[in-house]
């Protein structure tokens, strides 16, 4: 046990900062100053107890080096059919020697990249992790991808993160895209032995007029890996953004998604799974805020919870004065597996403006005992029988996925979990 | 949209139909708060030492702590030294019958529809009127007596059967379970004590009808319902008060306990004053109600129609401690000018196969915020627990705001919990459709008001159904957003 406290974490993460971006690393400095690291049951923190979790699990509260990545590891991590790139991180360093070269698209460290308006889209004003990050990262990727290009290839964002020395991984992801483009990326992390880490990650997304970006990520982290992400995007005029989000592993996960709907037309999907096991703690908080008229946004998140896994979701809807003709949809759906598993979940919404459509519906239950007899009547084994059903209630959501290659990854490890094919 | 602009003038322009005030002679206490004061209004109340000493406690907890912000309204402070908190009409001596009941008191009363007169009341209602600080009249005592039934106000309570209130007195709502519910604790001056026995039926509805008159008061009063086994009860509540240019507070706790197989249901029909069409004046209703289901079978049933009021907070709650227990929560909650409410329930499971209804209906009109905030919390021993919510919103113009916050914490796989929720105005074709057959778009608004509302209009007693369906009209009548 370790007697960290907030004063010691600032400390020594912002002394290892590097020196660029100052004007933005202020802000994010005043911001974590001010707020803090959340405390016992702040409201935004309520369920997930992550700064008391850092204390007792990460004794070095400083950078962790880059550990040696492979091609053998690289090859290896990836998964079968995919048809690609791939870009390579080791503990949030982004490795252009292990990446693949992707035509038509601007890749480079955000280091050398100045001008980038940093915290402008992930605010450190809403997070103290985020501010924590904007504060002390070491260096993240740059991604753009031009004005009416359309790439077809998905872009895989493969991290490797493993304690070395340091605990504390704070990768940053910066993607732009212009007008009118086009773009999928994925984003997985292979976990490194078994030494907790504590991974800060922020990923801004600024998408274009018309442009249409998808977010794939799955989160399959070892069992004592501790993770926040800030994930925050702008969608403009007529533009998409979709995000798919697994959450399979972990020792405690915070995942923090906010959409800004900033043009009209525009729409915003949220999806996700949390499929927990063990004693996995999974807090997934979304945010979708409808400043301007005619936007829409759909949501749907669905917990399937065993052992003394808990999940916590809680969703945000924000319809501001102005968005009138807003449909904002929301679903949560949780099952329960055992005894000792836990759901907490808050549906939230917040409406100023009156002519809209607005819904959110949220159950927690368990698996349709005469579904089972069904299928137990007509000869599958108990066990089987729950699998399918399972799989059933997550596939609305794997369905969502329309990369192919990703979507039946996606499915083998839901059915890896379950214990059975089908 | 012009016409609906004439027809939300029409509406906001209507003035508070309870606005008025009467001069009586009154016996108040002075301003401020401290241990003074609260030694005075038990002592003016002939208190026995152990309450004095609740209070004191009560009071040195409230010290201690803090105002709650977590709710989502906004008011400028209170002043708590700046208030009276007794004040009372001054009567020559306890009344024994009605007959004794001074004369301009009870035309307080005739003036607000509550006529205190046991033969010219409907058939089947017995009230306790009580009037700023203390408790004026209480019908129908003799009847309810005949039947073991004890109601009287809380005053009495505490002389003529002080082992019943000591026994349950803060059994539900602990004198430190919140900010107002301590402040209310240690200063509470009157209210109504209700004590059903084994296997009785009470008869007829019983009614606390509360109207704050004096000026700069605030009134803390307390409510107790002790329903034993196998008996039922069903109570009502009433709430008005004069139109004044400053805020006053209302911080009252409404405790309900509920044994094996006994059913209470409590309606409220809120109507304190909402403050004017500027946001000027008005009522803070900050209100802690709970009841506990600690028999098994048993049931207890909340329903509120929320009209009035500048600023509410209150979350009428369910402890569903005996097995197969069941809560419900109906509520109708308006606003409208510049009216703010946060309410909502808890329903927490703890019995086994324990079911719980939340239905919520909000309607914000003008420029108010309405928030729904609720819990439903299945811990881990609740086996086979059941919730249903639903919380609807309707919103009237685009100055107002509606908000959802329900808060879901299940612990046990068994549980079966729902909650869903919409936002939505009142569609023009809906309008269109009645206009085109011949009804006026004033009347269409209110036909569609109170069709949205019906689910929880029909859960009230006859009586309160009717004036409560007057309310919402003479609130909302033509509000088309």
């Amino acid at each position: 046990m370790s007697t960290l406290t907030i004063q010691d974490t600032i400390q020594g993460l912002l002394a290892a900062a590097p020196d660029n971006f100052s004007s933005s690393r202020l802000k994010g400095k005043e911001n974590l100053e001010a707020q803090g690291l959340p405390a016992l049951k702040a409201e935004e923190y309520k369920f997930t107890p992550i700064t008391k979790k850092l204390e007792s699990s990460i004794l070095s509260f400083s950078p962790a080096l880059p550990i040696t990545v492979t091609p053998e590891m690289v090859q290896s991590a990836i998964f079968e059919g995919f048809q690609g790139d791939v870009l390579v991180f080791s503990n949030g360093k982004y490795l252009p020697e292990l990446s693949s070269k992707i035509e038509g698209v601007e890749v480079d460290f955000i280091s050398a990249k100045e001008n980038t308006a940093l915290g402008s889209i992930a605010k450190p004003e809403k997070d103290a992790f985020a501010a924590l990050n904007l504060a002390s990262f070491q260096d993240g990727i740059f991604i753009s991808v031009p004005k009416k290009s359309q790439i077809e290839k998905p872009i895989l964002l493969l991290s490797f993160c493993q304690a070395n020395e340091g605990q504390v991984i704070q990768p940053r992801v910066w993607i732009e895209s212009g007008d009118f483009a086009e773009a999928t990326f994925m984003d997985m992390t292979v976990s490194l032995g078994e030494q907790s880490y504590f991974v800060n990650k922020v990923v801004e997304i600024k998408g274009g007029i018309n442009s249409q970006i998808n977010y794939y990520r799955i989160q399959n982290e070892g069992k004592n890996a501790i993770e926040v992400s800030n994930i925050e995007t702008d969608i403009l005029k007529d533009a998409r953004f979709t995000s798919v989000n697994l959450s399979l592993s972990g020792d405690m996960v915070r995942n923090n998604l906010s959409l800004n709907l900033l043009g009209s037309n525009s729409e915003g999907n949220m999806y996700g799974i949390y499929m927990l096991n063990g004693k996995t703690h999974v807090d997934n908080h979304t945010n979708v805020d409808h400043t301007i008229p005619h936007a829409e946004s759909n949501e749907l998140y669905k917990g399937i919870l065993a052992d003394q896994s808990r999940g916590v979701f809680n969703g945000k809807i924000f319809v501001r004065q102005d968005a009138q003709k807003t449909n904002a949809f929301q679903q949560n759906n949780n099952i329960l597996l055992s005894e000792d598993a836990i759901v907490n979940t808050k549906p939230q919404l917040e409406i100023w403006a009156d002519d809209v459509k607005c819904s959110h519906g949220c159950t927690v239950g368990q698996l349709d005992e005469e579904a089972l007899f069904y299928l137990q009547a007509r000869g599958i084994d108990k066990v089987s029988a729950k699998g399918l059903l399972l799989y059933a209630f997550a596939g609305e959501v794997l369905e969502k996925i329309e990369d192919e290659s990703f979507r039946d990854y996606a499915i083998g490890l839901i059915q890896e979990r379950l214990g059975s094919k089908f | 949209m012009s016409k609906d602009n004439q027809i939300l003038e029409e509406l906001t322009s209507k003035e508070y139909e309870h606005g008025w005030s009467v001069n009586y002679e009154t016996d108040e206490a002075p301003a401020g708060l401290n241990e003074d004061i609260i030694r005075w209004i038990s002592a003016k109340k002939e208190e026995p030492e152990w309450l004095l000493e609740w209070r004191l406690k009560a009071f040195r907890t409230w010290l201690n702590m803090a105002e709650p912000s977590w709710a989502n309204v906004t008011y400028p402070k209170i002043d708590l030294q700046a208030l009276k908190y007794y004040s009372a009409p001054k009567q020559a001596k306890k009344t024994k019958s009605l007959n004794e009941v001074d004369p301009e008191l009870i035309a307080i009363y005739e003036r607000l529809g509550i006529s205190l007169n046991e033969q010219k009341r409907l058939q089947g209602i017995a009230v306790d009127a009580v009037l700023d600080s203390v408790s004026v009249a209480t019908t129908f005592k003799d009847t309810l007596g005949k039947l073991g039934i004890v109601f009287c106000s809380f005053s009495e309570a505490v002389k003529e059967h002080p082992e019943l209130v000591k026994k349950y007195l803060g059994s539900v709502v602990p004198m430190t379970d919140n900010y107002y519910a301590a402040l209310n604790s240690a200063v509470f001056s009157d209210g109504s004590f209700c004590y059903i026995p084994k296997g009785v039926r009470c008869p007829m509805e019983l009614s606390t009808y509360f109207r704050i008159n004096a000026a700069n008061t605030g009134q803390f009063e307390r409510t107790l319902i002790v329903a034993e086994e196998s008996s039922y009860v069903s109570y009502l509540e009433g709430c008005t008060a004069p139109q004044r240019d400053e805020n006053q507070l209302h911080a009252a706790v409404v405790e309900i306990y509920a044994a094996a197989h006994a059913e209470v249901k409590y309606s409220t029909v809120q109507n304190w004053f909402p403050g004017d069409k500027e946001g000027k004046g008005g009522i803070y209703n900050f209100v802690t109600k709970r009841g506990i289901c600690e028999g098994d079978h048993s049931k207890i049933s909340w329903t509120q129609v929320e009209t009035g009021s500048a600023v509410t907070w209150k979350y009428p709650s369910c402890i569903l401690k005996g097995d197969h227990s069941i809560g419900e929560f109906y509520s109708v909650a308006v606003t409208n000018n510049y009216q703010q409410a946060d309410t909502g329930t808890k329903m927490i499971h703890i019995g086994k196969n324990t079911k719980s209804r939340i239905v919520s209906k909000g309607i914000s009109a003008g420029k108010s915020q309405n928030s729904y905030r609720g819990q439903v919390q299945v811990m881990k021993r609740a086996d086979n627990a059941r919730n249903f919510s639903q919380c609807d919103s309707l919103l009237m113009g685009d100055r107002c705001g509606a908000h959802t916050f329900p808060y879901i914490d299940i612990n046990n796989p068994s549980a079966k919990v729902e909650h869903e929720a919409t936002t939505s105005k009142i569609g023009e074709d809906q309008i269109f459709y009645c206009n085109q057959r011949g009804i006026a778009t004033e009347d269409a608004v209110a036909l569609i008001v109170n069709g949205y509302a019906k689910e929880v209009l029909n859960q009230l007693p006859m009586e309160f159904a009717v004036e409560a369906q007057k309310l919402l009209a003479l609130t909302l009548e033509g509000s088309v957003g």
